[in-house]
């Protein structure tokens, strides 16, 4: 295999695997948008509906029964952190709300893992992993899969936050809460519903994340992925998050390829925050972040 | 917040001198404890709990007092547990208390290096920022292996603990060694945190732009605060390795143990030097509790993956209790208890 080939599949790869890390960085930048709170939850709610729904369907429930009550549990759930956390915290440091979140994480990965049980579930979702060639590249059908669920709910996210009502108010909200509050927009139901719709983007990126790597703990670390992606496309662009998670993806595989061996392997670790965080040095908002704006 | 949290005790007891509660508390942790103290007691709570607290103290100087919160306290506690040993082994002669110091200020040159991007990024960039130290670290420390001597397990023992050529190798020996040093760094940052540098910390905390406008070094006192307190947590990290677990190993000071050490100055109370160890006290007791009570109601049943995954949701469901209830966390809590317990005089009217 030529130089060239190679570099362009270890790419596409990289690609591929960063749209993975897009689909958890958009459940992110949902919450953060609105309401200026970086939910490290996210990742603990990919492992309790991923948990869930496998351990439904392992006994013996169908599956778009399971998918159902999964998407119930993760609707009350929403609804649940929106009355017992967020409201009593309104009009806290966004900080304060950072650190309930790293409470809630604690408390959901431990539930969900007390509730089920902490072995390794398999989760096929019948869609093909083997790799086939397309122009001399190796790609998996999952893989194409996976970036047109992402590539839908990117399109689906954007229409919603355009041109629903629903969808004005969370920018309203977003921009600023006491006017939000003014024209007579309900912040509560507001969070709620944000909630719950990054409970249902959770969803889909464990159900994706879980037929890859197998439903267990380590998926509710997907969110340590994601972060490096969140700082380099800024926390409240969902474009953002998309060209973040593919350059992130990129540059972690050729890095791997290239530069690892020079290391003695592993550096995937770390490798993506400092790539983030060199840019950031120059771009301190991310690539599509909002520009903060300092007043006294 | 800054003068409240700088006495011992929150409020001053009726009739009584302030040293005296500030001696009582001296005699018994260096007099009493000692002599009647059990090897259990010194091996599985007060040595984690000294630890712990100074590593607390480390970040509370930096998170709680100027502001900037980091996610990355277990990759400083490596460095400076990894430094300590590397200089012990490498320097020969050299005193233990040298090598301690020397990994702490390794750990802070480390902590200089990754709070520069502080100087440009605030908010959540920096937090996550910081994550990037936490990975790093623990890579470098697991795949060069000359920091661990080219040991292939990567576990290393600790070499004992002597100072002036007496042994400290007992676990009362260890305790008062962990306990000194813990006082020593402790009164330190308590009179940092009084000085001109300790209120520019603050200023930067409350509003970095108005600092600025009254002539704060913003950028130079950001750096310090990292500094110094990766400085802190680093000997803490030491004190770890060295005195609590007796091995030197990367695995031990991974992302759970910097956010149980965010957990404990948010639950002793940001901003308090007495927060730091009232948050590390329950940070260390209740593991033990939970295990007790939920053997006790439980039985068989309860055993330590349960344990384990309960502890994560009562540590969690403490924390979001105690941002909501008790913002200013145990210390505030004292406080008050503290004031009900022991009126003040100065209520008091003298005509009565």
């Amino acid at each position: 295999m030529s130089d060239a080939s190679f570099f362009l599949e270890v790419l596409v790869g990289g690609l591929l695997a960063g749209v993975m890390y897009s689909l958890v960085a958009i459940g992110f930048v949902l919450v953060y948008k609105t309401s200026g709170v970086l939910n490290f939850a996210q990742g603990s709610m990919v492992l309790l509906s991923a948990l869930t729904f496998v351990s439904l369907l392992e006994r013996g429930i169908p599956f778009w029964a399971s998918l159902l009550l999964t998407l119930g549990v993760m609707v009350l759930l929403g609804i649940a952190i929106e009355r017992v956390v967020l409201r009593p915290l309104v009009n806290r440091p966004p900080i304060v709300l950072f650190m309930a979140t790293l409470g809630l994480a604690y408390i959901l990965e431990g539930g969900a893992q007390l509730v089920w049980d902490t072995e390794v579930h398999g989760l096929s979702l019948g869609i093909d992993d083997t790799p086939f060639r397309v122009a001399g590249v190796n790609v998996s059908s999952f893989d194409l899969v996976a970036a047109a669920i992402a590539g839908g709910m990117v399109l689906l996210l954007t229409a919603f936050f355009r041109f629903t009502h629903t969808g004005l108010a969370f920018r309203a909200a977003a921009d600023d809460q006491f006017a939000a509050l003014a024209v007579g927009l309900r912040l509560p139901r507001i969070w709620a519903a944000v909630w719950i719709a990054s409970g249902i983007v959770a969803l889909i990126t464990g159900l994706l994340w879980g037929a890859r790597l197998g439903v267990q703990f380590s998926l509710s670390q997907v969110v340590l992925k994601a972060l490096p992606v969140l700082m380099l496309g800024g926390f409240d662009s969902i474009t953002g998050a998309i060209v973040g998670g593919l350059l992130i993806g990129a540059f972690e595989k050729l890095s791997e390829v290239y530069v690892g061996p020079y290391f003695g392997g592993g550096i995937e670790s770390w490798f993506a925050y400092v790539i983030a965080l060199l840019f950031l040095l120059v771009r301190p908002s991310g690539l599509f972040g909002q520009k903060l704006i300092e007043r006294v | 917040m800054a003068t409240r949290s700088l006495t011992l005790f929150p409020v001053r007891l009726a009739g009584i001198p302030s040293w005296v509660p500030v001696a009582v508390l001296l005699t018994s942790a260096y007099g009493i404890v000692p002599l009647l103290g059990s090897t259990y007691l010194f091996e599985a709570i007060l040595l984690p709990f000294l630890c712990l607290s100074l590593a607390a103290v480390g970040l509370n100087l930096l998170t709680g007092y100027a502001g900037q919160l980091s996610l990355g306290s277990a990759a400083f506690m490596a460095v400076g547990a990894f430094g300590a040993y590397n200089f012990s082994l490498r320097v020969p002669g050299l005193p233990l208390l040298a090598s301690f110091a020397l990994g702490g200020v390794a750990a802070a040159l480390v902590g200089l290096i990754f709070g520069l991007p502080s100087l440009r990024l605030r908010g959540f960039y920096l937090a996550v920022s910081t994550l990037a130290a936490q990975f790093f670290v623990q890579w470098a420390l697991t795949k060069i292996n000359w920091f661990s001597n080219d040991n292939p397990s990567g576990v290393i023992d600790a070499p004992p603990i002597s100072l002036f050529g007496i042994s400290l190798q007992s676990p009362a020996g260890r305790y008062l060694f962990t306990l000194t040093v813990v006082l020593a760094l402790t009164a330190f940052t308590a009179r940092l945190v009084r000085t001109r540098t300790g209120h520019n910390f603050l200023a930067i905390r409350d509003n970095e732009l108005a600092a600025r406008v009254i002539g704060v070094p913003v950028l130079r006192t950001k750096l310090l605060a990292f500094v110094v307190s990766s400085f802190i947590v680093g000997v803490a990290g030491a004190l770890w390795a060295f005195a609590y677990l007796r091995t030197v190993e990367p695995a031990g000071f991974d992302l759970s143990r910097s956010f149980e050490i965010v957990f404990i100055i948010i639950i002793g109370g940001l901003a308090t030097i007495r927060g730091a160890f009232l948050g590390a006290a329950l940070m260390v007791v209740f593991p033990l509790l939970l295990s007790r009570v939920g053997s006790l109601l439980l039985g068989k049943r309860f055993d330590s993956g349960a344990l384990d995954l309960s502890q994560h949701i009562v540590l969690g469901a403490l924390i979001i209790f105690f941002l909501i209830t008790e913002p200013d966390g145990l210390s505030s809590l004292l406080g008050r208890l503290t004031a009900i317990l022991f009126p003040q005089n100065t209520n008091h009217n003298p005509k009565q």
